[in-house]
């Protein structure tokens, strides 16, 4: 072993209360960025989880739409303009929209309808675990997920209720569905969601075109433009993007997110440079006694650097089994975090780079040794 | 005629600032050859330690020149004087100032890292180092499990591994014994005699004089006598 490393391990476990202190520290302030930044992916994630889902080459919609839960509305004899243009193969229109969802016992809490054509299977219910996508073309047919039952007063599949005084019946059960406002979508066919959302039945708030294969989809996007008035045309990966910016910067949750990320790094680099810091002292008359032996500065340097890499890897790994399990606690909640992979190899980059730059007040000191002080002992 | 392994000429040093300056060496001249043990002796505060600092190149002279092994010291930066004890000086000090989180072989062969020398050869190195002072039998021990006297051998074997010309000590004995002091110093003498090396002790123990190949005395700054004995203690 480098003897450099193990002058550097030795330090470091030579004070395990120190150590232990300082480690906790990286742990908070790992554990602390980890989990802002999961917060992050997981709302980035959940506020596009429609547009993840839906079958669309392009979206069309009215002009501004800030997000899917934008509740402005197209004109239905655009779709009609947009399926004459070449290439088009289909437009399939989606209606939205927030509704009072009426239970049995006369409670209401609300819910978010998400209505579309069934048949053409534009933006459907997924992860079904009891009912068929089918039954949803009945009369009165809905489909909740499953983590909602409380909240909707029902008990499952064939439960009834009440939205804008119409029957309903649940006729399909999803598992995971779940919204980051906490309003529970009820999916349905679209001429319903019209009805029970209020929307006039010459409106939509979307249409979701489909390519015919092989076509221009830069093309149609230009023609869909220029033909149809007040509208926005984009894919769905724009429209993801336009969502998550709408949520995550424009109500400030991102910066909140970022800022209580920003508190961890500037908590932890604090933590370990006065740990770090007071190691060094600790240990100046060895630092002396290496530079009286003749060592060079990169020698010391190198030492103390090793000193902080350990704490990054010992902090680092104990950080990401807390985060694993943060992440399994929350998988089933309105806001799961998400870790992933290259969060976790930025963490570990972040993680090294701030015990880096906590070494360097200790570098800073032991630069300024007199080797002379060995003599002075 | 070879040259000197150390070189001082008219070697002054003033220490501190302003109301606080003090002029702790004044136009010291010495040499130290091979093969001699030298004593450097003088009362507290006569610049015994401020010139063992400036031989050793961790303090550089206000006026004078240093010359190690034909090297000179004049506007060296830190890390060419790092350079120079690298090469030819090993230390030992009073406190011994042995790595306590070290075992003796590591200690040692922390002076052979330094100068870039690792791995199994290094160990082996450090571990006849510590054969040479008597210790092949502590090599794994931690200097908390040793005597006074066996860490100041451990000291020795560091300074002496990476094989310098220049061997200097800080008061070696001051914190041991008499046995132990007398075995220190008979290793020391070995080294300088065997090894045809410079070995240059300060100390204030008059029982350390027939160790001696040569003595220098030192006051307030200036070099006032030196000897020479042709016979020595074994």
């Amino acid at each position: 072993m480098p003897l450099v490393f193990t002058l550097a391990f030795r330090n470091l476990f030579y004070d395990r209360l120190r150590l232990v202190a300082t480690i906790i520290g990286i742990v908070f302030s790992i554990v602390l960025v980890m989990i802002q930044m999961g917060l992050y992916f997981g709302f980035g994630r959940m506020v596009t989880t429609m547009i993840d889902h839906a079958s669309a080459d392009l979206w069309i919609m009215p002009k501004g739409t800030k997000c899917f839960e934008d509740p402005s509305l197209l004109e239905t004899r655009e779709r009609y303009r947009a399926l004459a243009i070449d290439g088009v193969a289909d437009a399939i229109p989606v209606v939205i929209g927030f509704a009072d969802w009426r239970m049995p016992t006369g409670a209401t809490t609300p819910v978010f309808v998400v209505g579309s054509d069934l048949r053409a299977g534009g933006l459907q219910p997924w992860n079904l675990v009891e009912g068929r996508i089918e039954a949803l073309s009945a009369p009165k047919a809905v489909a909740v997920d499953r983590s909602y039952f409380d909240r909707l007063g029902i008990s499952g599949l064939g439960a009834t209720a009440e939205i804008r005084q119409q029957l309903v019946r649940v006729a399909a059960v999803t598992d995971g569905i779940r919204s980051f406002t906490t309003t529970p979508f009820v999916f349905m066919d679209v001429d319903r969601a019209r009805a029970h959302t209020g929307v006039p039945n010459g409106k939509a708030t979307y249409f979701l075109v489909r390519l015919d294969p092989g076509a221009d989809r830069a093309a149609v996007r230009r023609q869909l433009l220029s033909r149809l008035s007040d509208v926005e045309v984009l894919t769905s990966a724009e429209f993801r993007e336009r969502s998550r910016t709408f949520w995550l910067f424009s109500t400030g949750a991102g910066a909140a997110l970022f800022a209580g990320a920003l508190l961890g790094i500037i908590v932890g680099t604090v933590i370990v440079a006065q740990t770090l810091y007071s190691s060094t002292k600790e240990h100046l008359p060895e630092f002396a006694t290496l530079r009286a032996i003749g060592s060079s500065s990169r020698y010391i340097y190198a030492v103390i650097v090793c000193q902080a890499l350990l704490n990054a890897v010992i902090g680092f790994s104990i950080a990401a089994l807390v985060g694993k399990a943060v992440v399994q606690l929350t998988a089933a909640t309105a806001l799961p975090i998400v870790i992933t992979q290259g969060l976790m190899i930025g963490l570990f980059a972040l993680t090294v780079a701030m015990c880096i730059a906590s070494a360097i007040a200790a570098i800073v000191q032991v630069t300024r040794i007199d080797p002379a002080m060995v003599f002075s002992r | 005629m070879t040259a000197s392994l150390i070189e001082a000429k008219g070697v002054a040093k003033v220490l501190g600032s302003g109301a606080g300056k003090v002029a702790a060496l004044k136009g010291v001249t010495l040499s130290l050859d091979g093969g001699e043990l030298t004593l450097l002796m003088g009362p507290s505060g006569s610049g015994k330690t401020t010139l063992l600092s400036i031989l050793g190149c961790m303090l550089t002279p206000t006026e004078g020149t240093i010359r190690i092994c034909g090297r000179s010291t004049a506007g060296a930066e830190p890390e060419d004087l790092a350079l120079l004890r690298r090469q030819h000086v090993g230390f030992v000090f009073q406190s011994f100032h042995l790595f306590p989180t070290l075992s003796a072989t590591d200690n040692v062969r922390l002076a052979l890292d330094v100068r870039g020398e690792r791995f199994r050869k290094a160990k082996v190195r450090a571990r006849e180092a510590l054969a040479k002072v008597g210790l092949a039998h502590k090599t794994k021990a931690f200097p908390r499990q040793l005597s006074g006297g066996e860490q100041q051998r451990v000291a020795i074997a560091r300074a002496i591994v990476g094989n310098p010309s220049i061997i200097l000590a800080d008061e070696p004995t001051a914190a041991l014994d008499g046995e132990n002091g007398r075995a220190i110093m008979e290793i020391l003498g070995g080294i300088a005699r065997e090894q045809r090396r410079a070995v240059l002790i300060v100390t204030h123990d008059p029982r350390l004089l027939p160790f001696a190949d040569r003595i220098v005395h030192i006051e307030d700054g200036r070099i006032v006598r030196e000897e020479r004995y042709g016979v020595k203690q074994s």
